[in-house]
């Protein structure tokens, strides 16, 4: 054999594999043809063929097996690569798009917890940060504190869980405004969502947990007209364009104190039974912090004034999502929950 | 409180619509909830027409009519009225209407001829006795409008919301002054024709007196700070007028005979509750020389029947009326039967008090029993009230029921309290409300609501004296309320001003609850939020007074909570459950206040995701979902600091979360009553901060000196991104049962040195090829040198390095293929 003989060899070889690799048009055929042309064997004796030459010819020709092996290589892998997308893309036709998608669970915070995050994130938009306390209070932060009389009729607004002598479930949020007044120095611009206690039994619109979110403002300088004007605001980002009104009412903590309403949102203000006929929808209680709260907390009144809201983001929740018993906010059936996921 | 229109218009030339006193109300004073038309059992009624009239054929007196009724077709009725015109306008009961007497209107023939409905007169309306004819209507309006929106008929009840510091708002008198105030209208008390009757003037002691052969005895002056009596002899009982009856219809209150009648107008009138007790049963066998009434505590174990009916023993923090022998009355609350005003009495005591809230707050608590007279006594009555009422009361009841007051009546009294002065400053008006009023126009203010209040000349301070009724009224700022109320919330600017931000940062347990919140609603899983309450035992902290034995606790978990909160889903056939919350957990403290823990938790069971075509049976949430959610939660939680490890615990537990060498959490199985359909549950729980209920400053004080500046947060610093190839190869390893993950874990990483960048086990395989008491684990590593490629040789050595310090250290050898 001449080196003549083992490049003709190798170049027929090279058009017929060539050849045969690129009419397999599947990943059996190709596998076929590749173990006729390019099987061990054949390599072998290509390899064995060397041998027959004369050695000053075997460099050249072991340049022309490693060439031929490169090539058939690279037709490998090209005609592989060819045969894959097009089997991609014949399954695509063949794929029927009305099948469903691969899901995964839905999952979602609380209805409860959505309410309180848009209130936050529209107070945030006016200068307020959260602040967080206790569940379990002391009777000095929950009452004593917050200007209630002991003995008084305006106890019985807040039928209590006790857990102890002065130890209690907070009724409201407000403890957290006089522990946020010891603790830092106005100005004070604080939101305090929380869960709050009353000792009224499980029916379809009362419950003994209930979330309320609260905020206060202390500074000097502080006004009825900043309580007005700011719960005004929120009401307008919160329900959308609507009329508010603000109406006397009594708080121990505030004086003067008032609740808010807006226009009911069943009938828009033409009076309906939601709203008994009135056309108004109580929204929160607020008013301006009574001085002696202030004083509670080592703050001068004198210098400081300061405004406070409280509302209850559970109501708003079941208007929203039109629920006819509070206890689905609770129960924590998965159904609703999902249904209620955003 | 339940007011009527029409009474309160009694006290005022210029009266007001229904609609604008509860504007108004609303407005300046006290909410009013609810406008109850109390003619109610006309809204059926209907304005109808009659176009054509014809006498019946087959009768004299009837005839045959069309009646228009604005329901676009004529209706036949038969009427028997001889005022009965074409044209003519007249209320009609449509078919189905129920008549103020009860009668159903039906369709039904009459003489032959079918009658749809009735044409009305005012008796069958209930709105008089007419009954010669129907009602004829002189209005202009279409067929079918409501009869009641365009007849002024019958009286309307405002529901007032009286919050508790405004108990001089109990009574039409109270409600009456208000709207005064408000509309700068003058009042008075309603004309009942009593001016002729005169009652003699009280006499008046401290403790005991004598009126007319009964001596009355104020045992303690903390019962009631005054306490009349007066008696009336020769008294005929019967029934009240329809003026009185309809007055106390109006505000829900049911007439019963003249005497008590009276009684219940004076307290919705002036707000002063009084008692009539019938003499004769009073002290029947005196014990002293004469009968006796003493105001005094309950003796306990002491039994009286009370008007309702209801037998009741009392205790000594009870106050009651008692005669030489008995408790006659519960002292404020209500009065008893054995003295009960009835058809046969003829001489009455009267009684007219000023009880003390605290007392009868207490009273009525211990009793259960709150009336019209607990309920504002409890608020506090104007002690100053006391002898008009009495007057009023007694003119009233001679007036209607005869007799004669022949003794000056008994007023036990220390004296009035002395007046409430005030300095009010303009300046501290325009700080809170935020507008700045002339000292004048608050000087005019506070008198519309009966203060006197000085402004000194050419200064801005109004020396204020508070009226007695408003004991509410007690320093600055409870007159700025007035102020602000009766100048009107509504006039005042909603007019954003420049704030200062505050000196607080939203709390961290607050951001790190946020963000929880969203990896975990991401990651499927739903937000419970269900209440604490928990059946537990000594190691629970109880709840004093419980809504219900079984919830007499607070949890000590928040996967207690979950727990049954899935098996309430188990109930509803809900076996796929993922939930969590962020929420309190109590501890027993070292006092009465817990410790409280804000936590996370988790529980998943069921299907790990939805069924799909492609996988039609999902496999089930497992033991390594919950490690998952558990390395997130702690991620979020703690940062690096914190590792999710193999569990020493036992039971149920898998594993723990430790931060800084601290267990702040688990992941363990949840046991569940669960029905054998479902899957098994898994838990993860962790406590994300303590919730701190001590003092942050003693009472009166604060702390802010103490306040800690903000830390900034906490990031991970930037490392270069490799530019350089990284190398990868796979350990197939046989590991001894005895031998844990971890432990390879931490030998490859410390015989592979800082070449290694990435080291994770992907494969778990037992079985055949596989040696007894071994199990085979691939773990794949990843080598990069920052700077250059790495050589296959050291790629190589580093195996070597890594296979024999396995082979050594723990007896794990590559698995030969």
């Amino acid at each position: 054999m001449t080196i003549s003989d083992y490049r003709e060899r190798v170049q027929a070889h090279s058009k017929e594999a060539t050849e045969s690799l690129a009419a397999a048009h599947d990943e059996a055929t190709l596998e076929d043809v590749r173990a006729k042309v390019w099987s061990r064997t054949v390599q072998m004796a290509f390899s064995k063929a060397l041998g027959e030459l004369a050695p000053e010819e075997r460099r050249e020709a072991g340049q022309l097996f490693n060439d031929l092996k490169v090539h058939i290589d690279s037709v490998l892998t090209e005609r592989a690569a060819a045969i894959a997308s097009s089997r991609v893309a014949s399954d695509h036709a063949r794929l029927d798009p009305t099948m469903p998608a691969r899901t995964r669970w839905r999952g979602g915070k609380h209805p409860v917890t959505l309410v309180i995050d848009e209130i936050v994130d529209i107070f945030r938009e006016l200068g307020f940060t959260v602040a967080l306390g206790p569940e379990s209070e002391s009777e000095w932060y929950n009452f004593t504190s917050l200007n209630f009389p002991a003995d008084h009729p305006a106890m019985d607004l807040h039928d209590t869980l006790y857990l102890g002598e002065g130890a209690l479930l907070r009724t409201h949020t407000s403890p957290v405004q006089v522990r946020t007044l010891q603790k830092y120095p106005p100005p004070i611009r604080i939101l305090a969502p929380g869960t709050v206690y009353r000792r009224d039994p499980f029916d379809a619109s009362h419950a003994p947990a209930f979330a309320q979110v609260e905020g206060l403002a202390v500074d000097e300088g502080i006004s009825f007209v900043d309580l007005k004007a700011t719960l005004t605001t929120f009401a307008q980002k919160f329900f959308g364009q609507t009329r508010t009104r603000f109406r006397p009412s009594y708080f121990p903590f505030t004086e003067p104190s008032a609740e808010m309403d807006v226009q009911c949102r069943l009938c828009g203000g033409s009076g309906c039974s939601a709203c008994k006929g009135t056309g108004w929808m109580e929204i929160l209680g607020s008013g301006m912090v009574h001085p002696s709260v202030l004083e509670a907390a080592g703050i001068d009144s004198e210098r400081y004034t300061g405004w406070a809201f409280g509302m209850g983001p559970g109501r708003i929740a079941m208007l929203r999502y039109g629920l006819p018993d509070i206890r689905l906010l609770y129960d924590s059936d998965v159904r609703f929950l999902e249904q209620v996921a955003e | 409180m339940n007011t009527s229109v029409a009474w309160l218009n009694a006290f005022t030339n210029t009266p007001l619509t229904a609609v604008e006193l509860r504007d108004l109300l609303t407005a300046h004073t006290a909410t009013v909830e609810e406008m109850i038309a109390l003619r109610d059992d006309l809204a059926s009624i209907v304005v109808g027409k009659v176009v054509e009239e014809a006498p019946h054929p087959d009768s004299d007196h009837l005839h045959i009519t069309k009646v228009d009724m604005g329901t676009g077709e004529l209706l036949d009725v038969v009427c028997g009225a001889p005022n009965v015109a074409a044209g003519k306008f007249y209320p009609f009961a449509p078919t189905g209407t129920i008549l103020p007497d009860g009668k159903k209107i039906e369709k039904r023939k009459i003489r032959g001829h079918t009658s749809n409905g009735m044409l009305c007169s005012a008796r069958e309306l209930k709105l008089g006795d007419e009954h010669d004819g129907i009602m004829e209507l002189d209005v202009d309006v279409a067929p079918g409008t409501p009869f009641l929106s365009v007849m002024d008929v019958g009286d309307t009840r405002l529901v007032v919301d009286v919050l508790p510091n405004r108990p001089d708002l109990l009574s039409h008198a109270g409600i009456a002054r208000e709207i005064g105030a408000v509309t700068r209208r003058a009042w008075n008390l309603p004309d009942l024709g009593i001016a002729n009757v005169t009652i003699p003037e009280a006499k008046r002691f401290r403790r005991a007196g004598n009126v007319g052969g009964l001596v009355l005895h104020l045992e303690d002056a903390k019962l009631a700070s005054r306490y009349m009596g007066v008696v009336i002899r020769g008294v005929t009982v019967g029934d009240s007028p329809a003026w009185l009856v309809e007055r106390l219809e109006a505000v829900g209150s049911r007439s019963i005979n003249n005497i008590v009648d009276a009684t219940n107008y004076v307290l919705h009138e002036l707000g002063q509750p009084t008692h009539a007790f019938d003499l004769d049963k009073l002290d029947p066998e005196p014990k002293l020389p004469e009968k006796t009434v003493v105001v005094r505590s309950a003796k306990p174990g002491e039994t009286l029947v009370t008007l309702d009916g209801v037998t009741r023993t009392l205790s000594a923090d009870m106050s009651v009326i008692a005669d030489s022998e008995r408790a006659i009355a519960l002292a404020g609350v209500m009065g008893g039967r054995d003295t009960e005003v009835d058809a046969a009495t003829t001489d009455i005591f009267l009684e007219v008090a000023t009880f003390d809230p605290a007392r009868t707050r207490r009273t009525r608590r211990a009793a259960g029993l709150s009336t019209d007279a607990s309920y504002r006594f409890e608020r506090g009555v104007d002690a100053t009230l006391t002898p008009r009422a009495l007057e009023r009361v007694a003119s009233l009841i001679v007036s209607l029921a005869g007799g004669e007051v022949s003794t000056p009546p008994v007023d036990l009294y220390a004296g009035d309290a002395p007046h409430r002065a005030i300095i009010l400053r303009a300046s501290r008006v325009a700080r809170v409300i935020g507008v700045a009023l002339d000292a004048a126009v608050i000087g005019e203010l506070l008198r519309s609501i009966g203060c006197t209040a000085d402004v000194e000349s050419g200064a801005s301070t109004i020396h204020v004296i508070t009226p007695t009724w408003r004991r509410d009224l007690v320093a600055e700022a409870d007159l700025i309320e007035e102020i602000a109320r009766l100048h009107g919330y509504d006039k005042l600017p909603d007019e954003l001003r420049p704030y200062r931000p505050g000196t607080s940062r939203d709390a961290p347990l607050w951001t790190m609850a946020a963000t929880l919140r969203t990896a975990l609603a991401s990651a499927g899983l739903l937000e419970a939020k269900p209440t604490p309450f928990v059946a537990g035992g000594d190691e629970h902290v109880r709840v004093l007074n419980p809504l219900a034995d079984n919830e007499a606790h607070l949890r000590r978990t928040v996967l207690e909570s979950l727990a049954r909160r899935a098996e309430y889903n188990l109930t509803h056939m809900q076996g796929n459950v993922r939930l969590f919350e962020i929420g309190s957990a109590f501890e027993r403290g070292a006092d009465a206040l817990p410790d409280e823990t804000m936590r996370v938790a988790a529980l998943v069971m069921g299907h790990r995701q939805p069924a799909h075509f492609t996988n039609a049976k999902p496999e089930p949430f497992d033991a390594w979902d919950a490690k998952a959610i558990a390395e997130t939660i702690a991620r979020i939680a703690s940062g690096s600091s914190a590792e999710v490890q193999p569990s020493d615990a036992g039971g149920d537990e898998l594993w723990s979360i430790v931060v800084d060498g601290e267990r702040r959490g688990h992941v363990s199985r949840v046991p569940l009553d669960a029905p054998v359909w479902a899957a098994p549950a898994f838990g993860v729980e962790m406590v994300l901060g303590r919730m701190s209920n001590g003092d942050v400053a003693p009472p009166g004080e604060h702390a802010h000196d103490g306040v800690a500046a903000h830390v900034p947060r906490k990031v991970t610093a930037y490392r270069s991104l490799p530019s350089t190839p990284a190398a990868e190869f796979d350990l197939a390893l046989l590991v001894p049962d005895a031998v844990r993950a971890a432990d390879v874990d931490r030998v490859i990483r410390a015989s592979a040195g800082e070449l290694l960048e990435n080291l994770v086990a992907f494969d778990l395989y037992e079985g055949a090829g596989v040696d007894a008491g071994h199990r085979s684990i691939a773990w794949r590593l990843t080598l990069r040198h920052p700077e250059r490629t790495l050589r296959d040789k050291e790629i190589e050595g580093r195996r070597s390095k890594i296979l024999s310090a396995l082979q050594n250290e723990l007896n794990v050898r590559q698995r030969s293929t």
